[in-house]
């Protein structure tokens, strides 16, 4: 977020009548943003694809068939289900049996919809280059930038206190007007800190460790996850995490004012929503 | 009169999606831009991997309570029959190919030879892992044996079983065919290699995929291109099914 525009006489623009355009979002940012959406969403549903080949997750160095899994997506005839640990929870309709299809995650969601391991591998490793090479180019310029600063919590915003009347906003569906709204709220920063330092890179070395040709090239891959299953686990976890994340963020677009916030993304242009009297918000 | 339901319309446009979505998959140019990522993946797992760097090794205790069987588990051809009803007494290794001297082992032969026992972890492309201590012969001896040609730049295993008539048959270039973890294995976990398994003898390749472990070996061939060998891909899952050559990830 750059505040081009930034003054110290911020009142003065919730009584301006004419709106507030501002240029919020930098092409770097932009960029980055869609050709991330891209490999993100082509990498859940061909990874979804490769899940459906062994349904099954462990723990540890070895797992397979006659070993323990602590999740299995599977189905009994037409009956779908997941099975954590010994429990099951029937899931018929969206995971294990769905569109006729006896496949753990159903043929809309994955990248090919069919059965094709093969196809799917190779969507998934191409699409693996698009999010790692232009996410280090995109971390190496938030560094330089500074843009780091504005996606770092402050140690205020990480009160306890703030962050409840942060929460209550969102529960509330209030967003930030006027000068709040240039800079992006503690829920939001936390979330964005989450998914670019911890569940990419998450995914992204969880990936690597699945490799044999990785594990023999950075052996302490296998230290850091303990092991090839473990790793294959927290993989599922980490992309698990970023689909919520992505279903959170689309939802919070889509209230926020969808056109607004996509001009934003494409154009880099924000209209600052206005300062509202309090009498309205508390409707 | 039709009645467009939020059912029907939901169920057409996901028709619709899936259809639009399966074209781009099975198009040929956009099969060819996704090699790219192949090519990119091999050259950079080369790139930051010493040539001779070893998969991880585990000890006794972590092996696989149960080391699963996948692919064929019983090569359906009489010859192959025959052998195996003689315990593998009239089996040969041929090795052939680009090479000075062409051999042919006895598995006495080979168990005989200098051997290469290792505790590694076996990664099938569906995702499942095994660990398993094998024993065998380090594939560099047996080419070192046969004079390896210096045109040669594949070693190519044939095998006894196949797939509804198509041959099983996989592939490595020379950085991993004298890698000091590839063998040709005649045992599993201190027994003979069971029949499920490869027996006689299979290839470890630890640095890639299950698939690449070639069970039932019964040729070894030294060529300088891939080409013209069954379906030119250099395996029998990348000729038929499209599965990557380079299966290091």
């Amino acid at each position: 977020m750059t505040d081009q525009t930034e003054s110290p006489a911020a009142p003065v623009v919730a009584t301006t009548p004419a709106p507030t355009l501002i240029y919020r979002t930098r092409l770097p940012i932009r960029l980055w943003h869609w050709t991330n959406a891209l490999a993100i969403f082509c990498m859940l549903m061909s990874g979804m694809m490769i899940f459906n080949a062994h349904p099954m997750l462990y723990w540890g160095k070895f797992g397979a068939n006659l070993d323990h899994p602590w999740l299995v997506i599977g189905h009994h005839a037409t009956a779908g289900f997941i099975r954590l640990g010994s429990t099951e929870f029937p899931t018929t309709g969206l995971l294990g049996y769905a569109q006729g299809a006896a496949r753990a995650f159903p043929p809309l969601v994955t990248i090919p919809s069919g059965y094709d391991l093969a196809s799917a591998r190779q969507w998934h490793f191409f699409f693996a280059w698009l999010l790692v090479v232009p996410g280090l180019l995109f971390v190496a310029w938030a560094l330089i930038s500074r843009h780091l600063r504005d996606l770092a919590p402050t140690l205020d915003e990480l009160r306890p206190s703030h962050l409840w009347a942060d929460i209550k906003a969102h529960a509330r569906l209030r967003f930030p007007t006027g000068e709040a709204a240039r800079h992006y709220n503690p829920l939001q920063k936390i979330s964005y800190v989450v998914v670019i330092f911890l569940l990419i890179p998450g995914v992204v070395l969880t990936g690597l460790t699945m490799s044999p040709g990785m594990d023999a090239a950075w052996p302490w891959l296998l230290d850091l996850f303990g092991g090839r299953q473990s790793a294959r686990s927290i993989h599922f976890i980490c992309a698990a995490a970023i689909a919520g994340f992505i279903a959170v963020h689309l939802i919070m677009v889509v209230l926020a004012g969808p056109i607004n916030e996509l001009r934003s993304m494409v154009t880099g242009w924000y209209r600052l929503p206005r300062d509202k009297p309090s009498k309205e918000i508390g409707r | 009169m039709t009645i467009i339901t939020r059912r029907n319309a939901l169920v057409g446009g996901t028709g619709l999606l899936l259809a639009g979505c399966d074209k781009i998959v099975a198009s040929p140019t956009v099969k060819r831009v996704l090699t790219l990522g192949e090519k990119a993946t091999m050259s950079a797992q080369r790139l930051v991997s010493n040539r001779n760097a070893l998969a991880p090794e585990f000890t006794g205790a972590e092996r696989s309570p149960v080391f699963r069987t996948n692919g064929n588990t019983m090569p359906g051809s009489s010859e192959y029959a025959a052998l195996m009803g003689g315990n593998f007494a009239d089996w040969k290794l041929a090795v052939d190919g680009l090479v000075a001297r062409p051999q042919s082992f006895s598995l006495a032969q080979l168990k005989s030879a200098p051997q290469r026992r290792q505790t590694t972890r076996h990664d099938c492309v569906e995702g499942w892992s095994a660990i398993g201590e094998w024993t065998g012969v380090p594939l560099a001896l047996l080419l070192r044996a046969a004079g390896l040609s210096t045109n040669a730049r594949y070693v190519v295993f044939h095998c006894a079983d196949d797939f509804d008539g198509t041959p099983y048959y996989e592939s490595v270039d020379l950085v991993d065919a004298f890698h000091p973890q590839t063998i040709l294995a005649h045992s599993l976990n201190g027994q003979p290699l069971s029949v499920g398994h490869g027996a006689p003898l299979r290839l470890r390749v630890e640095r890639q995929l299950g698939y690449k472990q070639a069970k039932y070996v019964m040729r070894v061939e030294a060529v300088a291109s891939l080409a013209g060998i069954n379906g030119g891909k250099g395996g029998y899952w990348e000729d038929n099914v499209g599965y990557q050559w380079y299966a290091g990830i």
